[in-house]
């Protein structure tokens, strides 16, 4: 059974660019989000494993949204994606329960790693799964 | 601004360049500008608030924008959304790089994409405002910083 992803970014090329590689890496993809709050009404319909999840949204920042995931479902993979470079933002992510962080901008490598470090995939194996 | 401020922004756009494209950026030499400066087809600008206050632009020609999205999702990325978003995504990255230099008091906002030069909008950049060109193959772009 394929792990189903959650996409959440403001920016309509980042989300572009994430289901590209997500589909390279064999996830389902179950819905793309501007904002955390429309993000919260697709999160709640598809439960998903894994949401990658920017942090400077209009509505409801990724912070807010995180918060609002980990009090829903806490087992939820989420890795945040975000062009804050500073050490406090990573932190705050993990302390809110995040499992993964990447920063802007990425490679598609490093997506996959991370994405396959998070949902415990040996050597960063995730297509075909 | 200082000298070393100047440079942490310039760092985060060659860094920017060569993860996305895979290719090395010529910045050109920043100058001050005194009055508002000439917008390009595309301009995303960011606001900065905190620790600092003004603003972040980078301004951009068209066919520049474009070969980037296609850069990012190849042929998929010729449309007009993907280009106008390109250049708010730049910028968020800039700004958002930024803070790994100036810490997290310095806060961004979420981009604004303008479209030419649209008479009714004013950018809130705080002079003297710093202009760094940035040469990435037959194109010019610039980074317009004007912070309190």
């Amino acid at each position: 059974m394929k792990n189903r992803l959650l996409i959440v970014d403001d920016s309509v090329i980042m989300r572009r660019v994430l289901e590209k590689y997500a589909r390279a890496l064999g996830l389902e993809i179950v819905g793309t989000a501007a904002n955390g709050r429309d993000a919260l009404g697709l999160f709640d319909r598809h439960k998903p494993d894994l949401v990658s999840l920017d942090i400077t949204m209009p509505l409801l920042d990724g912070l807010g949204c995180l918060k609002e995931i980990m009090d829903r479902r806490p087992e939820t993979k989420v890795v945040i994606i975000t062009a804050l470079a500073d050490r406090e933002t990573g932190l705050a992510a993990m302390r809110l329960g995040a499992k993964g962080f990447i920063q802007k901008p990425f490679t598609e490598a490093q997506v996959r790693d991370e994405f396959a470090q998070v949902l415990g995939l040996a050597g960063g194996a995730l297509v075909g799964d | 601004m200082l000298e070393t401020e100047l440079k942490a922004f310039i760092d985060v756009v060659i860094r920017y360049f060569s993860q996305v494209t895979g290719e090395t950026v010529a910045m050109g030499v920043p100058y001050v500008k005194a009055q508002d400066p000439v917008l390009l087809d595309f301009t995303g600008v960011i606001g900065i608030s905190g620790a600092r206050r003004g603003c972040l632009c980078v301004t951009s020609p068209r066919e520049m924008l474009q070969a980037l999205a296609e850069s990012l999702l190849g042929p998929d990325g010729r449309d007009e959304a993907a280009v106008a978003d390109v250049v708010g995504e730049m910028a968020n990255t800039i700004a958002g790089n930024a803070r790994e230099a100036f810490g997290s008091a310095f806060m961004i906002s979420v981009p604004v994409v303008l479209h030419g030069a649209p008479s009714d909008i004013t950018i809130k950049l705080k002079p003297p405002v710093f202009v760094v060109p940035i040469q990435w193959r037959a194109w010019r772009s610039f980074l317009l910083i004007g912070l309190e």
